[in-house]
């Protein structure tokens, strides 16, 4: 039941009212905005996780 | 000519790619049988990670998306960063959905999304209004490129439509003789081109504007963050949430971007993709936020910008800021990467429109060829379809083909129960499919008619409460469960699940 990881990637990407405010801002980017890039690579670290953990390296 | 370095730097970049195009006709051929379809149109499904992810990439990322959404960000603000959320979600749904599709896809020939709905329902029709959903959604889709293009020949101050009419007819030829593989190469230049750009302007862009707290301390108040709800109002909150998800709902099943993944060698490179991929959306996330950096810097007053932002609105936003940050050879490779970044993706909706054309209205309805005849028949609405987009912009105003873009998003949505679920579940019957499509496609169009086809939200009230959403995302859920309570009905009346030429097997 890895797979609750891509479910994780929807909540985060999908809690408008959590990331909907401008503090804090980091390198000069209002939250809104650094939290959302943000969301990116962790989005795909954590489907990479998913991908080792059921990969058993069959054919491409 | 007011931007000749320019000018020059991007004839011979496009130019170059355009003959590159060309060459591509025996490329990753492995040797196979280039008169067949599943070569021409699907490149013979040997793509590897690598070449995948800048096809996926350069199809899905398109140059409209690269102008429109920096635009949105400009004009309307923080709703326009929604394209994160939206091109975070499709990864997940990659993962998930398309390895198994591709497996059942390799097993039984299929090479277009509707192939695989009329094997598993054994129902033509059914096939047909998915398929035909497909192709009436790319059209605006590909008119939308066009757009993108004229955008940018504009900004150099070329004069008329002699240059675009001219690519289009190029990528005509090398999409005739090379199929799949000639947008397949380009868009490895293509990428190169746009991330070498992207990030040029990240770097220096904030640099001549004081750094990104100047830029986003010049965004007005109202535009930086969405706006609060009101109480009892879910307001543009589930705005921003829906119109994402509903996007990324959506965009795997466009034809084009259908057949970038089907394109792929097997499961394990959809599966790095989904992992690779996102790379793009941090550059679109870059990118849109160029849309800040056109209001920080205050293009839309200086003189010399007057004419374009008249003529292209918004969408002008981005060309503007490049041709004021960068010295003229750089926008040329700028402007040239936009304008290839079109190319890529018209070429690869034609052939994915033409592929459905072909496996799933001449060869059900009409006449069922040879191999031979088959990939002619592709062939030629390729072309149709290319010249059909090009009339279309020549004759129409651009307006429009944004609107029909915006209804054709609510309609390809509305193939999700039939490809998507089906991927996982036979308990739908075909035709409870066709009447959910039918009811989603018809209360989508009426929505969109309400909004007079330029809000792509409506404001639902449910028992006081408003609940604004994409109009695709309500309508396929609309869609879905009407198909859901019509099965168990239609498979009392008449059982179709004797029909699936699939079996369990072909999916693992």
């Amino acid at each position: 039941m890895i797979r609750i990881l891509l479910f994780l990637i929807f909540v985060l990407a999908l809690a408008v009212p959590f990331f909907n405010r401008a503090a804090p801002a980091l390198f000069g980017f209002p939250f809104f905005y650094w939290y959302q890039i943000l969301v990116v690579p962790v989005g795909s670290l954590l489907i990479y996780v998913v991908y080792r953990v059921e990969d058993h390296g069959e054919a491409e | 000519m007011p931007h000749a370095t320019a000018s020059i730097v991007f004839f011979l970049l496009v130019s170059a790619v355009l003959v590159l195009g060309f060459t591509a006709s025996r490329w990753q051929s492995g040797g196979g049988d280039l008169g067949h379809i599943e070569e021409w149109g699907l490149g013979g499904r040997r793509f590897g990670t690598w070449v995948s992810w800048f096809l996926i990439g350069g199809d899905a990322y398109t140059a409209y998306t690269f102008i429109a959404i920096p635009a949105l960000m400009f004009g309307a603000g923080a709703l326009g960063f929604f394209a994160m959320p939206y091109t975070v979600l499709i990864y997940p749904i990659l993962y998930v959905v398309f390895p198994r599709l591709w497996r059942v896809a390799k097993a039984k020939g299929y090479i277009t999304g509707p192939e695989f709905v009329r094997g598993r329902y054994g129902n033509r029709w059914l096939a047909l209004a998915i398929g035909g959903t497909g192709i009436l959604a790319t059209m605006p889709y590909i008119a939308l490129q066009l757009i993108g293009m004229q955008t940018i020949i504009g900004a150099l101050g070329l004069p008329g439509h002699v240059p675009l009419i001219a690519a289009f007819a190029v990528l005509a030829a090398f999409t005739w003789t090379a199929g799949l593989r000639a947008p397949a190469m380009i868009s490895i230049v293509k990428d190169l081109l746009i991330y070498i750009t992207v990030i040029a302007a990240i770097v220096v862009i904030p640099s001549e504007l004081g750094g990104f707290s100047t830029i986003f301390a010049k965004v007005p108040a109202q535009k930086l963050l969405l706006a609060t709800p009101p109480p009892s109002s879910a307001g543009a909150y589930s705005g921003y949430a829906t119109l994402a998800l509903g996007s990324a709902m959506a965009l795997f099943l466009y034809p084009h971007t259908m057949t970038g993944i089907l394109s792929a060698a097997g499961p394990r490179v959809i599966k790095r993709n989904a992992v690779l991929l996102p790379a793009y959306s941090l550059l679109l996330g870059l990118l849109a936020l160029m849309g800040f950096m056109a209001l920080a810097a205050g293009v839309r007053s200086m003189p010399q910008f007057a004419d374009g932002f008249a003529k292209y609105g918004a969408n002008y936003a981005v060309p503007a800021l490049l041709l004021n940050a960068f010295p003229g050879w750089f926008v040329g490779v700028a402007f040239g990467a936009i304008a290839i970044g079109a190319l890529v993706p018209a070429a690869i909706m034609a052939i994915a429109s033409a592929n459905i054309f072909t496996r799933d209205i001449w060869t059900q309805f009409i006449h069922s060829p040879s191999h031979k005849g088959e990939t002619l028949v592709a062939k030629i609405f390729a072309i149709f379809m290319v010249v059909g987009a090009v009339a279309f912009i020549l004759a129409i105003p651009s307006a429009y083909a944004v609107q029909l873009q915006l209804l054709g998003g609510m309609w390809i949505i509305q193939t999700f129960p039939a490809v998507i679920l089906s991927v996982f579940t036979r308990a739908f019957n075909g035709w409870a499919l066709l009447a959910g499509w039918v009811v989603g496609i018809a209360s989508a169009t009426w929505l969109a008619a309400e909004n007079h086809f330029t809000g792509a939200i409506w404001a639902f009230h449910i028992l006081g409460y408003t609940l604004p959403s994409y109009i695709a995302l309500a309508t396929v859920l609309l869609n879905t469960a009407v198909a859901a309570v019509l099965s168990p009905v239609f498979h009392a009346i008449a059982d179709d699940r004797g029909q699936d030429e699939t079996t369990e097997a072909d999916y693992a």
